[in-house]
């Protein structure tokens, strides 16, 4: 077959399977057919481009043209055009910003590439055909790790790259994986958390759905750097596709031995099997994450021990984000100091981050750790889509709300952590101030609520009284000392509650205070009186009511 | 698929339970457990009824209920939330007149609150069996329910 002189590009992942996707790709197949331009023009299907509301997207390559907002009817038209007339259709072009990942040539794909580490493939190869990944050099850094290094190199790679755990906590990896290698043991596991469960937070759904293979060799490095022979990706129930594509990339690794027994020749063995969630927050936390591995109530477990020591099925057990298991075959290939050439000193490489809410373009992004959230919000996500900003919330529901003074602090772990701040999974939810202060609060303690797992009495009963409290200001009805009462209880919560998830409300709730104080306290209505509880030993146990 | 055959496909051990819990519902008509089920999972897995209910009460994504034929999840987190996901609510009410946890008479939709389906950035969502819907509005929700109800002549009671 001739080589073909157009590639139509379609992103397909689960926001645009909703509006289409797939019947305007098909669609183009058959006018294509038709029209006898099959083997001249070929279509692929590919993982997001980032921004989500564009429509479907089709991406004309090498031309660099980017047509939006498509319906099927839409596709003779642009065929008969563009491709037997060679002439661009103006009318369904997207404006230049739009999306501002798609290169327009080769120059652009090679400066881009040096900007994305994690999504470099996204939007540009077909997900379910491993031949695209291979082609792009993947499984590259697997082969030479396993041929030609040893695992304690491949270690000292990830451990000098600096390389910090994307799924919120940012602990550093390479340490990580040090732990769960010196573990005594000869069955060791490899997890990949796909839970991804943090409201906003949809990062790693679109990983999966556009690059999945390239979770699969960060896994198998993984595990040669750990002594794993097994790897697990546990996947939240909700994400069809994701299944649907890491359950084919599995099976294509395996067919051309890139995963089983034996790899590239050596004695490494290495297989990888999906886990399926069934809807629990909570089991994000990798101790939950296990539990529920395990057939159980994904129950938080007492930590020491840490998995590292005993985790699936009390086995020595490396837990990471998909988005740091993806970004380790490229440091293979290029190296400890190229990833570190990239962000911040603490924070080194790239960050990828959904920003929603209130802005012109939402979706995902990967930028250089450190950039700033102004240039987050007037670069990336072009602006406020309406009204003026009033406050973000990083890193999704259990992360800290931001105020208009944070506008320029760099995103990074450290300098956030310096400013009194974390910066959490990813999410960047950006509200204006049609969104009331504790309307926005009362939402968040009903969420965590709902997510307790009830394990223990202060999640549950904490959970239950804060709901309370914010339900009342949020109605203006507020007893006086709510707020006081409110700060007490998520303190408390942060010291005593069992697991993070019961000790997170500390964050939206003592962040909000800290910019929007007196807009909280307004929920209070002075006038009314606190009902005496029922038992006079309980007078600290608001119950909620 | 009978339990039997499902426990055989994934093997008995603990570790498979979620994934055997997965496949019965997905084959029991009402997308539940029944009790009858369960109490034969449990002989098959040497454990006690009480574990897999408790067990199966833990997950949102589980019913030990008869449900309808389309399960209707709506996210109700925060960035559905302020992306008006309160109107969503309102207009299934309206439409269907069934709220977070009820079924239609017709046994044809459940609703039930979800949180973050991961896909905020076409905030407000709402999940129906396997599909996403996003970018919500009132007449948007109408016109998917429709489309829903068009496609299903025969309602679960005819
Ligand atoms: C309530 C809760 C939910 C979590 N959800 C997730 C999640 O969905 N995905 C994730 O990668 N990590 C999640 N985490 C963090 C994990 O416990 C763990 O730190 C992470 O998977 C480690 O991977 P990393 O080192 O690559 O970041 C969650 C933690 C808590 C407390
Ligand atoms: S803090 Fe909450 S989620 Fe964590 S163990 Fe306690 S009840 Fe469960
Ligand atoms: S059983 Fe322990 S407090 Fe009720
Ligand atoms: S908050 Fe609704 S889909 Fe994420």
């Amino acid at each position: 077959m001739a080589k073909p002189r157009a590639y139509i590009m379609v992103p397909v992942d689960a926001d645009t399977v909703i509006i289409g996707a797939r019947e305007v790709k098909s669609r183009f197949s058959a006018e294509l057919g038709r029209r006898g331009l099959a083997d001249e023009v070929r279509v692929l299907e590919v993982g997001s481009f980032g921004p989500t509301n564009a429509g479907v997207i089709a991406a004309v390559q090498p031309d660099g043209v980017v047509y939006g907002r498509l319906t099927p009817a839409d596709v003779p038209g642009i065929v008969e055009e563009h491709f037997v007339k060679g002439r661009i259709c103006g009318r369904y072009v997207l404006p230049r910003e739009y999306p501002p990942e798609v290169p327009s040539d080769d120059d652009a794909r090679r400066t881009q590439q040096v900007g994305r580490v994690v999504l470099d493939n996204c939007g540009r190869i077909d997900p379910e055909r491993i031949e695209e990944y291979i082609a792009g050099e993947g499984y590259f850094a697997l082969g030479r790790a396993v041929g030609e290094m040893t695992p304690a190199q491949v270690l000292d790679v990830v451990e000098k790259s600096g390389l910090r755990g994307r799924g919120g906590a940012g602990f550093p990896t390479g340490r990580k994986w040090r732990f769960c290698a010196s573990a005594p043991g000869d069955v060791k596991y490899v997890i990949c958390n796909a839970d991804e469960g943090e409201p906003g937070t949809f990062k790693d759904r679109l990983i999966m759905e556009g690059d999945p293979h390239k979770v699969l060799e960060g896994m198998a490095l993984c595990g040669y750097a750990i002594g794993a022979r097994m790897g697990y990706v546990y996947i939240r129930g909700e994400y069809k596709l994701s299944i649907e594509r890491m359950q084919k990339a599995i099976d294509q690794a395996r067919e051309y031995g890139l995963l089983g027994k034996g790899l590239f020749g050596s004695a490494f063995d290495f297989d990888v099997d999906i886990k399926i969630g069934a809807g629990a927050y909570v089991c994000g936390e990798e101790t939950a994450l296990i539990e529920s591995m395990e057939g159980k109530r994904g129950l938080p477990r007492l930590k020491p021990p840490f998995p590292a020591q005993c985790g699936y099925l009390c086995k020595p057990t490396n837990v990471n984000n998909v988005e740091t298991l993806a970004a380790v075959p490229a440091i293979l290939r290029h190296g400890a100091d190229w990833f570190r050439s990239m962000g911040t000193e603490g924070t080194p490489g790239t960050k990828v981050y959904t920003v929603l809410g209130h802005v012109n373009r939402p979706g995902l992004i990967e930028v250089q750790a450190g950039i700033t959230l102004r240039e987050i919000l007037n670069d990336y996500a072009g602006g406020m889509a309406s009204g003026t900003f009033k406050m973000a919330h990083l890193g999704g529901t259990a992360g800290e709300i931001l105020g208009a003074e944070m506008l320029d602090v760099p995103m990074d772990y450290d300098a956030m952590q310096k400013v009194g701040h974390v910066l959490g999974s990813g999410a960047i939810l950006i509200m204006n101030e049609s969104v009331g202060i504790n309307d926005y609060l009362d939402a968040c303690m009903r969420f965590f609520k709902h997510e307790s797992c009830g394990n223990c009495n202060p999640c549950r009963n904490g959970l239950h009284a804060l709901c309370g409290i914010t339900g009342r200001l949020k109605a203006k009805e507020g007893y006086p000392g709510d707020v006081a009462l409110m700060e007490e209880l998520v303190m408390s919560l942060k010291t005593v509650a069992f697991c993070p998830l019961g000790q997170s409300p500390a964050g939206p709730v003592m962040s909000a205070l800290r910019y929007f104080r007196a807009e909280v306290e307004a929920g209070v209505d002075p006038t009314r009186v606190r009902p005496k509880p029922a038992h006079s030993h309980l007078e600290k146990v608001e119950l909620g009511v | 698929m009978t339990v039997q055959e499902i426990v055989a496909k994934r093997g008995n051990a603990r570790e498979n339970l979620l994934q055997i819990l997965h496949d019965l519902q997905d084959s029991t008509e009402g997308n539940y457990l029944r009790r009858e089920d369960v109490e034969v999972l449990a002989r098959e897995m040497l454990l006690s009824v009480s574990d897999i209910v408790g067990t199966a009460t833990f997950y949102t994504m589980f019913s030990l209920k008869p449900r309808g034929r389309h399960i209707i999840r709506l996210c109700e987190s925060p960035p559905c939330y302020i992306m008006g996901e309160e109107n969503i609510r309102e207009a299934i009410r309206e439409k269907l007149g069934i709220d977070f946890g009820e079924t239609t008479a017709d046994g044809l939709f459940t609703l039930e609150p979800s949180s973050c389906l991961g896909s905020c950035g076409v905030a407000p969502v709402m999940m129906i069996d396997d599909e996403l819907y996003g970018n919500l509005t009132r007449d948007k929700v109408g016109r998917i329910l429709d489309g829903i109800a068009a496609r299903e002549p025969l309602a679960a009671g005819a």
